[in-house]
């Protein structure tokens, strides 16, 4: 399910040095822009998320609804007059729930990526770097934890806690920062035999040098494109564990909760509480998967160069 | 090769060794301890205290675990209280529906999604090929319950022509008699393999059409259709054995979703079911069995891959 996985089992370090034509080295932010600037699809990935972050965090300072108590009298509305995209299943309404559901999600999916993509590198760099038994067993940690399906380690965390926003970030995180592990102890593997890293050695730098000034910043690359398309998959966690019912406690929701709240009418046939927060998911997945190719392009030469 | 699969047997070894530490791990993690957990909120002292003599939880940690580890080779999984059944049977009669519907989506999704890899790399950076990275980028960011549910909206609600619920038989056979029932499941998970699979094939495909080989074959006068499928296909396909090794965790977590969608009566939709009744032998027992199929799966999946490649075989040994 995890696309961030696969990208760590599939790629191969570049050994290709960051050049144009002309043979000069250019920075990975200049390199980083000139390519955003020429894919189409990911400055409409950033546009996408952009238009998003605003509508779920700045929305609600200009379209007041209140999203605490339940209103029975105004249950299940068709989209129109005061309720622009109707009203759910407790009265709330749809379009200002579609902003404090965004929110959790959002939040939750980035900070859930950021989380593991930080711990996952740690682990990743120290397993690399060190090398020989020590790597040899905490790689087969990381396998061992690989070999549970996700979602089954999430259902069971969360059936021994109560969940929060804080937990569900924490739990997510838990699960994923192991296609980053592999990720990074790849790249450090290969930069750690480097003639540059050799080089310091040499100089008599020393390992802590080696790590942070020359191994973490070759590594900053693969780590960014990692993390983008975390961010994605843990968007479509929450969104799973909301549909599994265990997401945060009502009245709070995510985009994954009104859904599965939503889905109970579908027989029904009223779209509008289930067409809304369904789309919100794909839309912001896709501008986030967008985001992480055209990243990877920027960072990677043996790609661009097709 | 003979050094390669030892070397890879011994790994999956230690792996499952692993995967069994972090499910005992889970079990210790249960509120109030394994008895407490398993027993009930209402279980006297006396009772919790003889659970953990008659099981062995009164020991120290190393020799729980090993009487822990001597009742699951015995194929004591453990029994749920609350279906009044052994988890062992349960696994028994959920993991072949399971694996129907994992088999069949997988399979079908590899026949689906080669052909496209071909089509896009051959076609690559032209409409054709940007209208299926687009779809597939669309369905890989699709929820798996969100796509079975617009399944369910518009084939089954809408149109009428498939039943919203998957057939609901007590074995597997009877599983297969409703062949119209597993349409919408199968082609939920297949949709969402072939977008992650496709893309895969076209990256495989494209990095083997700049490789030397292809060169000669075109300068020996070969057509392009025959460089693509006798030449190109064959080194391309061969990583997709790898990929679905890899992808049996996922496929694992998307047919849990999928069952609960659908209902169908397989492992993922007795597992929610057992996380609202907080079931916790049959929590343990399936993530245990779900954590070694995949390990074995990827073992499988790589020895496939050292037979297929000769290079594999060279390289590591």
């Amino acid at each position: 399910m995890t696309l961030s996985n696969y990208e760590a089992a599939q790629t191969e370090p570049a050994n290709v040095p960051l050049t144009l034509e002309s043979g000069k080295p250019v920075g990975l932010l200049r390199r980083g822009v000139e390519v955003f600037a020429e894919n189409k699809l990911a400055l409409a990935g950033v546009a996408v998320i952009v238009v998003f972050l605003l509508f779920c965090f700045i929305g609600p300072l200009f379209y007041h609804t209140d999203q605490i108590h339940t209103n029975l009298l105004n249950v299940t509305m068709r989209p129109g007059g005061a309720h622009p995209l109707g009203t759910d299943g407790s009265g709330y309404d749809q379009l200002g729930r579609l902003m404090v559901g965004g929110q959790t999600s959002l939040e939750v999916g980035i900070a859930a990526a950021v989380l593991a993509t930080f711990f996952g590198t740690l682990w990743g760099a120290i397993s690399g770097y060190l090398g020989g038994w020590i790597d040899a067993i905490m790689m087969r940690i990381v396998d061992g934890l690989l070999a549970i399906p996700a979602l089954f380690l999430l259902l069971f965390l969360a059936t021994i806690v109560t969940t929060s926003k804080t937990i569900l970030i924490v739990v997510i995180a838990l699960v994923s920062w192991l296609g980053t592990a592999r990720l990074v102890r790849g790249e450090s593997l290969s930069l750690r035999v480097r003639e540059y890293v050799q080089a310091v050695k040499v100089m008599g730098g020393g390992g802590t040098r080696a790590v942070l000034r020359h191994i973490a910043p070759n590594a900053v690359g693969t780590i960014m494109v990692n993390a983008t398309f975390q961010v994605a998959d843990a968007i479509l966690t929450v969104a799973a564990l909301g549909y599994l019912g265990l997401s945060i406690p009502p009245p709070a929701t995510d985009w994954g909760g009104m859904l599965s709240t939503g889905l109970q009418y579908a027989a029904v046939g009223y779209w509008w509480l289930i067409y809304p927060p369904g789309i919100a998911i794909v839309l912001v997945v896709v501008a986030f998967n967008f985001i992480g190719d055209a990243m990877r392009d920027a960072f990677e030469v043996r790609l661009q160069r097709r | 090769m003979t050094g390669y699969l030892i070397r890879r047997v011994l790994q999956s070894i230690v792996v499952l060794f692993l995967v069994t530490v972090i499910v005992f791990i889970l079990l210790h993690l249960l509120p109030g301890g394994p008895a407490r957990a398993i027993l009930g909120t209402r279980a006297t002292p006396a009772q919790i205290a003889l659970f953990n003599k008659q099981n062995g939880y009164d020991l120290p940690w190393p020799a729980q675990y090993g009487v822990w580890i001597n009742q699951l080779i015995r194929g004591n999984f453990g029994f749920s209280i609350k279906l009044n059944q052994s988890v062992a049977s349960l696994i028994a009669n959920r993991l072949p529906k399971t694996l129907v519907l994992t088999v069949l989506s997988t399979v079908i999704a590899v026949i689906v999604a080669v052909p496209l890899g071909v089509l896009q790399a051959a076609r690559r950076n032209k409409p054709s090929d940007y209208v299926l990275t687009g779809a597939s980028f669309i369905f890989y960011s699709t929820p798996t319950f969100f796509l079975g549910l617009l399944l369910i909206i518009w084939f089954a609600i809408g149109l009428g022509w498939f039943p919203p619920e998957a057939p609901q038989g007590s074995t597997f056979l009877q599983i297969l008699e409703d062949p119209k029932g597993l349409v919408l499941p199968v082609a939920t998970l297949t949709l969402v393999t072939v977008a992650l699979f496709s893309r895969y094939a076209r990256s495989s495909i494209m990095d083997n059409l700049v490789e030397d080989y292809v060169r000669t074959a075109r300068a020996k006068g070969a057509g392009e259709g025959r460089v693509m499928f006798k030449h190109v296909l064959r080194n391309a396909l061969i990583p997709i054995a790898t990929l679905l090794g890899l992808s049996l965790p996922g496929i694992f977590s998307g047919t849990l979703i999928t069952e609960s969608v659908f209902n169908y009566p397989g492992m993922g939709l007795l597992f929610w079911n057992s996380t609202q009744d907080q079931d916790y032998p049959v929590l343990l027992g399936f993530t245990l069995i779900v954590g070694v199929a995949t390990v074995v799966g990827s073992l499988l999946a790589d020895i496939a891959y050292a037979v297929l490649d000769p290079r594999v075989r060279y390289v590591l040994t």
